[in-house]
């Protein structure tokens, strides 16, 4: 117990400490803005530790970084967004030599990109995009496609009922409100769906992206609406939670109510492989290694596409029992 | 107005309790079988044993923060302790052998509770022991004990698959939810010791001078320790009851904000921020007001965009009308030119 309350009060002066110099100097030698074979400096900023994804994205970027030679500041912003702009600020202040994150949600960077402009520091987002209509504030946007992600959930939906008349009662449970994942996953959706009026979306609410409140909203769908063919999760924690008020309602998920989730994260696909989700849209968090070869392109002046969208596929609850064991996250 | 129902309408409670019948007559209107209750597998089963299950962390930390608010200080890291104790549980839990046996299980509640304990204390010493601001003193460990439950959950969401362990936050016991007896199991024990010995009166004296109460001859410090620590330990059950709900402990995501809502409860529930008095009844309304209405946004369908919105008017309302000085000029206007104010009944009545 005393190694956890040292441990307790490191953290605490860790803390204390990092607010306290945050925004002044830091000494590490990094002034000169990725001059040739200098050690390239990344300040990541990433969303926060909210899902099984977002921590194998983590590692993936500290792993990859570590093994391209890069040195990686890493900040995590609690899902807030202005940690994270406290946090760029700090990195344009500590003057690294590219600057890459993941924004918590879609609006409101302009200034600080804008900041990062002037500095000259190359901004890369990962996994998530700005509304922003200027471009030229960042370099280039590494992430998965979540409209794309949207529609590969629909277009199972359609293939799954293309036989039937009856109508198809449909609830959503959506990420955190305002964020791309949670939109474009929405939008896509809706585009393939609403091709057919036969399926309905009845209730549509935000679980958060968490498990906990997933299985809180899902209760209360599934008292006030008696009839639910399907559920659409944004990712695999809200559905996870989601399965488990659905048991506790007396039914059986996978089979009463049918339930599609984007992510595969390992929880999600061992509950695709139980039989118990029955379609997962991938959402690949392993791109650390694309992330460090588009820093170094990008530090060292060549020119990259503005849109790279990481690899991802989607799995059946066959393909899940077989891809299992040898999944990284 | 007949005297009676003036003691009525101006009984401390008479507002908390509208507002709660006010919420659910609007899903009586706007929601289909909001009302109905049924037993399903052997329990009771319908949105409001939902508010109840749902509500009953929120209804403990509460509890302890009302305490901690009558010395006339605050615990902000309440939420850290949900997250700690959460984590700790799940991670003993995941690495039993048998995860559903039930000594393991209780060992690892057991830990979690202890250290709770232990949060507290801590706590309670920066603010008794060396004279910290109560806001100070406990923001050190709401940012820092994040940081202590992710380190414990290695940053990863630590599933559990225990039936014993699930039993706190998920499970029924004569079906009722068994979140919601401890919950009247904690607050019996806390209406007792407060209410029917001098505890209470300790605190209250505390929260109104602690200085003249040390010269009254109470341990002051004593008893600010005491309400950290129980407090917190009101957290930790709390963070069980949440980790257990979904089997799963989140480091970064359980019990987050838990804090806020927690005061906002206190608060609704009539105990004033200045300490002195308090309500445990009242708390316990204004923590199931504040269920009700997060359930109520999802049963209604409150569209997610405008769900802050939503929660904010509701709340102002709610603040609005337990203020005897906006009571006074907007409903008493013309009544009201002489005789005392409103507000000087309201300061003697303490009661449980």
């Amino acid at each position: 117990m005393f190694k956890r309350i040292s441990a307790l009060l490191i953290t605490g002066a860790t803390v204390l400490a990092m607010a306290g110099c945050s925004g002044g100097s830091d000494d590490t030698a990094n002034s000169g803005g990725g001059s040739g074979d200098k050690k390239i400096v990344m300040g990541f900023a990433q969303v926060g530790a909210e899902s099984g994804w977002r921590t194998a994205n983590t590692k993936s970027i500290q792993e990859s970084a570590k093994e391209a030679g890069i040195t990686l500041k890493f900040s995590d912003a609690q899902q807030k967004q202005e940690n994270q702009i406290k946090a760029i600020r700090s990195y344009i202040q500590q003057k690294v030599d590219v600057i890459a994150f993941s924004p918590v949600v879609e609006s409101g960077w302009d200034t600080v990109l804008q900041e990062a402009k002037a500095a000259k520091i190359p901004v890369v987002l990962t996994d998530r995009a700005v509304d922003s209509k200027d471009t030229s504030l960042y370099r280039t946007f590494l992430g998965s496609d979540f409209v794309e992600e949207g529609k590969k959930a629909g277009q199972w939906l359609v293939d799954q009922y293309k036989d039937s008349k009856d109508p198809v009662n449909i609830v959503q449970l959506e990420g955190t409100t305002g964020s791309a994942p949670a939109n474009d996953r929405k939008s896509g959706f809706e585009q393939v769906i609403s091709a057919d009026p036969k399926f309905k979306v009845i209730a549509s609410q935000s679980g958060n992206f968490t498990r906990a409140e997933g299985k809180q909203v899902m209760e209360a769908f599934l008292k006030s609406n008696p009839k639910i063919d399907v559920l659409w999760a944004h990712n695999d924690d809200m559905g996870l939670g989601a399965i488990e008020a659905i048991e506790g309602a007396g039914k059986v998920p996978g089979k009463d109510i049918k339930i599609i989730t984007a992510d595969a994260t390992h929880d999600g696909m061992q509950a695709l492989a139980d039989g118990k989700i029955n379609f997962i849209v991938e959402c690949n968090p392993l791109m650390g290694p694309q992330l460090m070869d588009l820093a170094k392109k990008v530090v060292a002046g060549e020119t990259v596409p503005q849109r790279v969208v990481t690899d991802e596929t989607t799995f059946t609850q066959e393909q899940a029992k077989e891809v299992l064991p040898s999944r990284k996250y | 107005m007949t005297p009676n129902l003036t003691a009525f309408l101006r009984h401390r409670l008479f507002w908390p309790v509208a507002i709660l019948v006010g919420l659910l007559l609007l899903n009586l209107i706007f929601t289909d079988n909001f009302f109905h209750i049924e037993i399903k597998d052997g329990h009771l089963y319908g949105s409001l044993i939902d508010i109840f299950r749902f509500g009953a962390p929120l209804m403990l930390v509460a509890m302890g923060m009302t305490l901690v608010i009558a010395t006339s200080g605050i615990d902000l890291s309440v939420g850290s302790v949900v997250a700690i104790s959460g984590a700790l549980a799940c991670l003993q839990i995941s690495e039993l052998g048998d995860q559903n046996s039930t000594g393991g299980v209780l060992r690892a509640v057991g830990v979690a509770l202890v250290l709770s304990l232990i949060l507290g204390a801590w706590n309670g010493l920066l603010v008794a022991g060396i004279g910290i601001q109560p806001i100070i003193a406990t923001l050190i460990l709401m940012v820092a004990g994040r940081g202590l439950a992710q380190l414990i959950t290695g940053g990863q969401i630590i599933t559990v698959n225990s039936t014993s362990y699930k039993l706190i936050g998920g499970g029924y016991w004569l079906t009722l939810p068994f979140g919601i007896i401890i919950v009247a199991v904690v607050l019996l024990l806390t209406a007792l010791l407060t209410r029917r010995l001098a505890l209470g009166l300790l605190i209250e004296s505390v929260g109104g001078n602690a200085e003249a109460s040390r010269l009254a001859g109470i341990g002051s410090r004593a008893v600010l320790m005491t309400v950290y620590t129980f407090c917190a330990l009101c957290a930790g059950i709390a963070g069980l009851m949440i980790s257990s709900n979904v089997s799963s402990a989140d480091g970064n995501n359980a019990g987050l904000w838990i804090e806020l809502d927690a005061i906002l409860a206190v608060v609704i529930g009539g105990t004033s921020l200045a300490g002195g008095r308090f309500s445990l009844s009242g708390t316990m309304l204004g923590a199931l007001i504040i269920q009700t209405l997060t359930t109520t946004i999802y049963s209604i369908g409150v569209p997610p965009q405008t769900t802050l919105l939503f929660k904010a008017l509701v709340v102002t309302i709610v603040c609005l009308l337990q203020s005897p000085a906006f009571r006074a000029k907007v409903f008493h206007r013309r009544r009201r030119p002489t005789g005392a104010p409103p507000v000087a009944e309201e300061k003697v009545s303490v009661t449980a």
